[in-house]
């Protein structure tokens, strides 16, 4: 079933992957093992006539035997999950000193992307605000700040295992880092109005010289 | 002696104190199962009109759409093409015009399908027939009373949620069409007309829901009291069947949640008409649309353990019964239904993972999430146990009990994934949560419902439903049920997003045209086959196979009744209960069952 997740191209998309396939064997060990059961059990005791049921009112070892075993592989699996979850989303656990910062900005029915320019700061004149297309180079951590103006959307990029919805008036600190160029589709993942079906955006990945060559017809000084 | 004749001889009612305005908890019970399966045709027909713009984006439906010539070059080919002729010619525009176009589903109105879809089948039939019919019916006949302990509001509870319908169905006719904000009605865009369009489509979404919440606050003080205090003789809390205990938990549940959906929809009302913040932030201050979402789900979680807990319920009362043994480890049934409700209060954040709430929150609720596994595990492996070594017989009602454990399975299975919150990042607001979520409230309360209303039929109505249309509606469900929502997993797992009218839109999603057309087809053959079960209900109302009083050999007191059950349930004194429900295939006793209400010295004559 899995072959079915898109190609991944982001570094932490591996931690992501490397669970679903984790939980997708147990879940199916687990799914096999009481669907095999369940069978058997409905062939082997079906009614035949002159057979009586065994009177079985339970059995305490199997409860606590059940009860344990479960716990044990919850848990094994919280325990598992969480330095990844933060790794991903704890923004005091993100890589420092980003090579792109954006702000990415939902509206009903766009995303709009401001870069801060070569100043760093948002809010200046060198800033540059583009509809629907982000460019960040490749091997490179990008910081997004994800807000929005209207309604909550949220921020979709299928490749990189990453989502993340961006709320009216506050700002939500999201990284990345893409591991191959191409262009990805960024979807707006929350329902946000009539238009939210087609609601889209485009991710460019560049190789850094391309990048750099994109800076510099954005900022020629 | 003649307080007993006066209650089972009542004087006779009008016909409409008798099946109208009843008091009697019976008629109650049916009233709810029939409004329910109305409802369910109205929610079911929603989701096959938005599966079809899923399969065929952009193209006329079926039956009432424009045929191709007509779009073509305006030629009148169908009946269908003279009608939107007659549309198009009339000067205002009429109501089909404004939402589908020739036919063709606009996206708003799409919005509004499914939103109504989900509202419809959450609040308007599976809780009304789980609780709400089952609930009332079954209660006072397994605890062995004779009415609920309020039959005024009872039959309040009952017509609150008439009212709630009729409101919720004059919204699909408003301007500005229905609530389209999705069934979880996300502020600001629920909170703000000028982002949907939506003026009193969503006002009246609310106070809708604002008022089926008082009809389930009422259902559930009757439940808790009558339960409580109305027991018959010797029927100890540990001597209940499991269904009242699921029933007992559940009017607890929805007697503390529903007050906060209550709260939160009164602030959306204030939001939308008296121009107040709740949940909209401004440059000056003022809401959260955060606080939208943990209000919803700190009900919405315990709702969704309302919608299962009767279905495992009614499981473990059917599955013991066509196994002919003892439910597997009673007391452990009870208490993982306890801890599931008690967990249900500490997992709501599992629908905010990437909500902006704060990670840490995430973490924490990914564990407490991951502990509900816990108890639905235990109660799957009694449910087995139950199996083991037993008779099993095969009839209608247990091949939906044993649909319902294997459905579970996969929900419970599927939930698993969701509750990872770094899995979750990709399969969140996915197809994959809607595979979810129908695997344990179609696959779950559903099967678990269709089992239960031919297993109470008998009692019900007097008669048997069709054996044949049962096994037939059994099996295209069942197919056509997996076939529908299995897939809906992989279309998850390839990022299909929830919610969008039109997939092929997007690039990525360019491969998943056939599957999206496969689940349609399905999608049609599962709401076609349950035309059978309702043809079979109302059908075998008046023509089916006249019943014994306790055709499956059954322990529960409601059997002890007799059928077609009188007012006032028991002829003569209440029974008295002298053990548990399900004392099957005792050894050394002749009968394989010794009804609850048999003697002890009686044992070796067995039942009747």
């Amino acid at each position: 079933m899995l072959q079915w997740l898109p190609e991944n191209v982001s570094t932490f998309g591996q931690s992501v992957d490397t669970l679903f396939y984790i939980i997708y064997y147990i879940t199916l060990v687990v799914f096999i093992l009481v669907m095999g059961t369940l069978i058997t059990f409905l062939i082997k005791y079906r009614h035949r006539e002159g057979q009586k049921a065994s009177y079985i009112e339970g059995s305490t070892t199997l409860e606590i035997v059940w009860t344990a075993a479960t716990t044990v592989i919850v848990f094994g699996l919280a325990m598992l999950s969480y330095p990844h979850w933060n790794k991903i989303k704890s923004p005091n656990e993100f890589p420092e000193n980003p090579e792109v910062l954006v702000q990415v900005s939902g509206k009903q029915f766009n995303w709009d992307m401001t870069y801060p320019g070569p100043d760093n700061e948002f809010g200046t004149a060198d800033d540059l605000e583009l509809e629907n297309q982000l460019h960040v180079p490749v091997n490179a951590v990008v910081h997004i700040r994800l807000t929005s103006v209207d309604v909550i959307h949220s921020f979709f990029v299928p490749q990189l295992r990453l989502k993340q919805d961006a709320l009216p008036n506050r700002f939500i600190n999201v990284w990345f880092e893409a591991t191959k160029a191409g262009r990805y589709e960024i979807p707006c993942a929350e329902l946000c109005g009539f238009g939210h079906s087609g609601m889209l955006g485009y991710l460019n990945v560049h190789s850094q010289a391309d990048y750099d060559a994109w800076v510099k017809e954005r900022w020629p000084q | 002696m003649h307080d007993n004749e006066h209650a089972s001889h009542h004087h006779e009612e009008s016909f409409i104190r008798k099946y109208i305005f009843s008091l009697d908890h019976k008629t109650i019970g049916k009233q709810f199962l029939i409004y329910g399966l109305i409802m369910f045709f109205v929610g079911g027909g929603l989701a096959l009109m938005f599966r079809w713009q899923l399969a065929y984006p952009e193209r006329p439906v079926p039956i009432i759409g424009a045929s191709p010539q007509y779009l073509e070059d305006g030629e009148v080919v169908t009946g269908a093409d003279k009608m939107w002729e007659r549309i198009y010619e009339s000067e205002e525009e009429e109501w089909l015009e404004a939402n589908m176009p020739n036919g063709v589903i606009e996206p708003a109105f799409y919005n509004m399908l499914f939103t109504m879809h989900a509202t419809i089948m959450v609040f308007f039939v599976v809780v009304p027939i789980l609780v709400g019919a089952f609930g009332n019916f079954l209660i006072p006949l397994m605890i062995g009373t004779r009415d609920m302990a309020f039959p005024i509001l009872n039959m309040l509870s009952f017509w609150l949620a008439v009212l709630a319908a009729i409101i919720m169905a004059i919204g699909f006719f408003v301007p500005g069409g229905h609530a389209a904000a999705g069934w979880t009605g996300y502020a600001p865009l629920s909170s703000d007309p000028q982002w949907t369009g939506v003026e009193w489509g969503q006002n009246l979404w609310a106070i809708s829901l604002l008022i089926q919440g008082f009809s389930s606050l009422v259902g559930s003080i009757n439940y808790i009291t009558t339960i409580i205090n109305m027991r018959a003789p010797g029927m100890t809390l540990f001597r209940m069947p499991l269904v009242i205990w699921s029933l007992f938990i559940v009017a607890i549940l929805l007697l503390l949640a529903f007050p906060v959906l209550s709260s939160a929809l009164a602030l959306l009302i204030f939001d939308r008409l008296a121009g107040t913040t709740f949940f909209t932030a401004t440059a000056e201050g003022g809401g959260d649309p955060l606080l939208w979402q943990h209000l919803f789900w700190f009900f919405g979680h315990p709702e969704v353990y309302i919608l299962i807990l009767p279905g495992m319920g009614i499981a473990s009362e059917l599955v013991p019964v066509f196994s002919r043994k003892p439910i597997f480890g009673y007391r452990s049934m009870v208490y993982a239904m306890i801890a599931i409700a008690f967990l249900g209060w500490i997992v709501w954040g599992h629908h905010m993972f990437q909500s902006g709430m704060q990670p840490v929150l995430g973490s924490a609720f990914m564990t407490t999430t991951m502990l509900i596994a816990v108890p639905s595990a235990i109660k799957t492996f009694n449910w087995l146990g139950t199996m083991f070594k037993g008779s099993i017989r095969f009839t209608s009602p247990m091949l939906h009990a044993i649909a319902f454990v294997s459905m579970f399975v996969i929900g419970g299975l599927s939930g698993i994934y969701m509750a990872n919150t770094p899995v979750d990042i990709f399969i969140h607001d996915t197809y994959y949560i809607v595979a979810h979520i129908h695997y344990v409230v179609f696959g779950g309360s559903l099967f678990a419902i269709f089992g239960g209303i031919i297993f109470w039929f008998p009692k019900m109505y007097g008669r048997y439903m069709n054996d044949v249309l049962n096994k037939i509606h059994f099996w295209l469900t069942f197919v056509a049920f997996n076939c529908t929502f299995f897939p809906m997993h992989i279309l998850g797992v390839g990022g299909h997003m929830r919610r969008i009218s039109n997939p092929m839109q997007y690039e990525f999603l360019q491969g998943f045209e056939g599957m999206n057309i496969f689940i349609t087809m399905s999608a049609f053959t599962l709401g076609a086959a349950q035309l059978i079960l309702v043809f079979n209900f109302f059908w075998s109302m008046s023509r089916g196979k006249v019943a014994e009083k306790n055709p499956w050999h059954v322990n529960t007191l409601e059997w002890e009744a007799p059928t077609p059950v009188p007012h006032g349930n028991f002829v003569g004194q209440v029974p008295t209960v002298y053990r548990g429900p399900y004392e099957y295939s005792v050894p050394g006793e002749e009968s394989d069952w010794i009804p609850q209400a048999q003697p002890e010295h009686a044992h070796a004559t067995g039942g009747d």
